[in-house]
């Protein structure tokens, strides 16, 4: 019940604001905040009540809906669930708190924010796989919406590629859906259900094209190098509070399907292909990094370094599915990759809030414009420095923990893999480094001179999601064993 | 003769009767209510047939007119089409100088479409068609100062006349093969066997005639220009109704062929072809009511993949029932939104709809994303029905045929709601009236009603069977 109050406030504060005419901007505003913070207060609650050390699936919900195709409403979290999703709400409170352009139409830009968080929360809430495709979808449609009302430069071209990218890549994910609904003696969509009697446990063609199916889905929203020629025009594009959740929150969806479908659903195919995933996520990782690296524009950068990290996640996931009998291992990088989908949540959310910041400020992303700004915004230099170290992995912060623990599995199963994604983090290191000495250290430019510091409402957002960062990064215990508990019963329960 | 049992229909033919006799003495500011009457016939009729259900299938009149669920689930479904069609209509046809007379033709074209959802005999198929298409004639040209109107009316009464002449030549030679029109003489004949050409032949032109009422290759050329020449209200009719009748006349005539014609293949390469056609001819449509006529071309394929399959043992009649219901509210629903907006058709004049009547695009985008498929409207339950039975019967290659044009229908569909989500709109909106505006919003509740309790219609129709 208090799962589905999580998902429907937001939904019921959506209609809320796009069925009654007046508000004021002031007064959307709040009311958004409101019922972000009240669906977030919803999951503090479920995390409460969750034990780590009970069933997977916890605070279960079930009603009927079509049983005669099996198609039902199921909610309920494991502990990666619930750890992504109490992330991402923090993402949508933080990026529904900053203050942003709304172009006059506030009141339907937080009717759409509001709708994009009620559908991604239920993306992670739902244990029904068609209704997992439907959120999965209809969360494209809220993105979609932001982008192409509220973005800038070419949004609405933007919104298309983004759009269509993502929907072929949802529409591959609902034919393997339908296969593995197919493959159970009396179909069914309870994920519950396929996950206990892992219907295509044989392997084989069947199951090899329904792996590729959900793969392909999952890996462009992911996006996994190469399905990932979406993205960097999308965040560009979008303003700044919309390209934090896309990459705070829109991407784990890929990851957490990956964990929640094929890691869960077909292990033995996953298996099988665990080495060629775990590739492809090396490419990514380091391809990603590369072509940040060379990148001028300040929000492209952010945007490749996504990349980059959802590799490591990937990575760890690949490790998870492997066939190596250590098992310590596997549960170490499974861990290793929800911590990160968290961490980089956190992490990327700010640097693309910040973003925003400099885009309401000066309406550039170049980085050659920039320079100097370290005495000019302290705090934000200070905010910005904290969120690019957390990002390239410094010890003491969320990143880190993440990643030590993926490179720690993946060095068990497969220690050549490791080594050359560690060369990952290496170049996001130089990039990051680069990146602050060219907005924030030199001198100043003419131009800049009238550049303004965070106002109240950017810096209290930022210190929150700063306050996250250094929590995980110093006392990740609370995190892990909730997510711990999850994934030593995926990898065990082979 | 048990008269009892067509109640239903003979409750539509004093309905049209009446609505004639009324209209030709009633004065122009009464003929509205020749649209009450039409609801009341079209409501008793219902009533009617709600009575029927549930009964054990049987055959009356001497074998020619079925009684059974796929019939009496058809004819609900006819009807509330046209009550759908009806209440759009009052305010749309109120400066018409013929208003009243329009609801009589309407109420005989509705009783030729179920006359082709019951008849369990050739000839009585071959009225029913006739009767239907007679009827749609000049309610497609009732515009008869509009240009386009008049071109759509000629291409439809062209094509429908090419048609339903193959349907006669086939019925003839039929009866030629079997010595009876009767389709439980002719299948114990079949049984026997007989000269395969002649029948094949037969068999092709009655499935020709009746693919011009489904809208289907390669007769469909009318339907566009009716969707988009015909009054509105008629262009929701013509495009929905007709087919249901065909669709299930169709299936119970496929049902009685011997197993050695190939039938399956030629109806699933008509599938095929109908729903290509259908939907790269919208991809480049610039008006809307074109592109809802070409969606509708488009729909008709997937409706026959229900037919391929309805031989193979699998649960085709539900899917293709399923299918229609949902296709059926849709596609109303989208016209309801075309007519209540005064039928503003062109795509340009859709610009910003979104702005100016949130209400009435939410109920357009519905009725398009469940034409799409996209769950959890109704139209996804349907097309899943209709994949699930089509992979079940070893057609896996129609059901990917099927999937990747409805990727490709996304983008038009999406076109549209771009367009009226994005575009700065222009100049005022104008709405037409009460009875539409109720039509619509009864359309809008039905297909959000129907999705969340798809599984009550799926009770409904799980056991609808053909009379044997």
């Amino acid at each position: 019940m208090i799962l589905t109050l999580a998902w429907c406030l937001p939904l019921l504060g959506t209609l809320l604001l796009a069925f009654m005419p007046r508000w004021s901007t002031s007064g959307a505003r709040i009311f958004s905040i409101a019922t972000a913070a009240l669906a977030l207060a919803m999951l503090v609650w479920a995390w409460i009540g969750f034990d780590p050390d009970g069933p997977l699936f916890q605070h279960v919900l079930d009603v009927p809906w079509v049983p005669s195709i099996g198609v039902g409403y199921r909610v309920g979290v494991d502990g990666i669930a619930l750890a992504v999703a109490t992330m991402s709400a923090l993402v949508f409170l933080a990026s529904i708190a900053y203050p942003v352009d709304t172009k006059g139409q506030p009141r339907q830009y937080y009717a759409w924010m509001l709708f994009l968080m009620a559908t991604s929360l239920a993306v992670f809430l739902v244990l029904d796989l068609l209704l997992f495709y439907v959120f999965f979808d209809l969360s494209l449609v809220g993105m979609y919406f932001l982008i192409g009302r509220w973005g800038h430069g070419k949004p609405q071209l933007s919104a298309l590629t983004f759009f269509l990218f993502t929907f072929a890549g949802s529409l591959a994910l609902l034919l393997a859906i339908i296969g593995l609904y197919l493959s159970l003696d009396s179909p069914s969509f309870d994920m519950r259900l396929i996950i206990e009697q892992q219907p295509l446990a044989g392997g084989g063609l069947y199951a090899g094209l329904v792996f590729l199916g959900l793969m392909l889905g999952l890996a462009i929203k992911t996006p996994l190098v190469p399905l990932h020629t979406w993205l960097p025009q999308a965040h560009v594009d979008a303003p700044g509070p919309a390209s934090a959740i896309l990459a705070g929150v829109l991407l784990k969806m890929g990851t957490y399907g990956m964990v929640r479908l094929p890691l869960a659903m077909l292990p033995d195919t996953f298996q099988r292909y665990a080495l060629v995933v775990g590739i492809i996520a090396l490419v990514a990782i380091l391809y990603g990094a590369l072509v940040a690296l060379g990148q001028r524009n300040l929000k492209r950068r952010i945007a490749y370094t996504s990349i980059n990290h959802m590799g490591y996640t990937v990575l760890g996931i690949a490790v998870a599915a492997s066939l190596s009998d250590n098992l310590a291992a596997k549960q170490l990088a499974l861990t290793g990759a929800t911590v990160e989908m968290v961490a980089h949540g956190l992490i990327t959310g700010s640097l693309f809030l910040i973003c925003g910041s400099f885009w309401q400020r000066t309406g550039e992303y170049d980085l050659d414009y920039y320079g100097g700004l370290a005495y000019q915004a302290p705090l934000l230099t200070g905010l910005t420095v904290l969120a690019a170290f957390a990002s390239l992995g410094m010890p003491g912060l969320a990143g880190f923990v993440a990643e030590f623990q993926i490179f720690a599995g993946t060095f068990a199963v497969y220690p050549w893999l490791a080594v050359l994604a560690v060369l990952g983090i290496l170049i996001t290191a130089g990039l990051f480094l680069d990146l602050l000495r060219r907005l924030f250290f030199g001198s100043l430019p003419v131009h800049l001179a009238q550049f303004t510091e965070l106002n109240r409402a950017e810096a209290t957002v930022l210190i929150a999601l700063g306050l996250g960062i250094v929590i995980i990064g110093v006392y990740p215990s609370f995190l892990l064993e909730v997510i711990d508990g999850a994934s030593a019963l995926l990898i065990g329960g082979r | 003769m048990p008269l009892g049992d067509l109640l239903p229909e003979i409750t539509l033919l004093l309905g049209a009767v009446s609505i004639v006799l009324f209209a030709s003495f009633a004065p122009q500011r009464y003929q509205a209510w020749a649209a009450g009457l039409a609801l009341v016939a079209l409501f008793v009729a219902a009533w009617f047939s709600v009575q029927q259900w549930g009964a054990p299938p049987r055959l009356t009149f001497s074998g020619v007119w079925a009684l059974d669920s796929v019939a009496i689930a058809a004819k609900l479904l006819i009807l509330f089409s046209g009550a759908v069609v009806v209440a759009l209509s009052p305010d749309w046809m109120r400066s018409d100088r013929r208003h009243g007379e329009y609801y009589a033709l309407c109420l005989f074209s509705l009783l030729g479409m179920i006359m082709m959802a019951s008849a369990n005999d050739a000839m009585e198929l071959v009225v029913g068609v006739l009767l239907s298409s007679v009827a749609s004639y000049p309610l497609a040209a009732y515009h008869r100062s509009f240009t386009p109107a008049l071109e759509a009316a000629m291409k439809y009464f062209l094509i429908g006349a090419l048609a339903n002449a193959l349907l006669v030549i086939g019925v003839v030679i039929l009866f030629g093969l079997v010595g009876d029109t009767d389709y439980v003489k002719a299948s114990e004949v079949f049984q026997v066997g007989t000269d395969s050409i002649a029948l094949s032949i037969a068999v092709a032109c009655i499935v020709l005639g009746l693919t011009y009422k489904l809208g289907a290759v390669p007769t469909q050329a009318w339907m566009p220009d009716v969707a988009q020449g015909a009054p509105a209200p008629i262009a929701a009719l013509l495009t929905v109704a007709p087919k249901i009748g065909a669709a299930v006349a169709l299936a119970r005539f496929v049902t009685i062929l011997p197993e050695n014609l190939a039938w399956p293949s030629i109806v699933a390469l008509i599938s095929v072809a109908t729903m290509t056609l259908g939907n790269l001819a919208a991809l480049r449509q610039t008006d809307l009511r074109r592109l809802l006529g070409w969606s509708s071309v488009s729909q008709s394929g997937y409706m026959l993949m229900a037919i391929v399959v309805v031989g193979s043992g699998v649960a085709a009649l539900p899917a293709l029932l399923a299918f229609l219901v949902a296709y059926a509210l849709a596609n109303l629903l989208a016209f309801a939104v075309v007519t209540h907006l005064r039928g503003r058709t062109d795509l340009e004049h859709y610009h910003g709809l979104a702005r100016q009547q949130p209400l009435i695009t939410a109920a357009l985008i519905l009725a398009l994303l469940s034409l799409v498929g996209i769950p959890p409207l109704v139209g996804f339950f349907g097309k899943f029905l209709l994949f699930e039975v089509t992979i079940e019967a070893g057609y896996a290659w129609l059901a990917v045929v099927a999937a990747i044009n409805t990727l490709v229908s996304l983008y038009y569909y999406l076109r549209v709601i771009a367009i009226t989500m994005f575009k700065t709109p222009q100049g005022k909106v104008h709405v037409l009236g009460g009875w539409s505006w109720v039509a619509l919003l009864v359309s809008l509740a039905l297909l959000v009603m129907v999705s969340l309790g798809f599984q009550w219609l799926l009770g409904m129709l799980h056991h609808i069977a053909f009379v044997r």
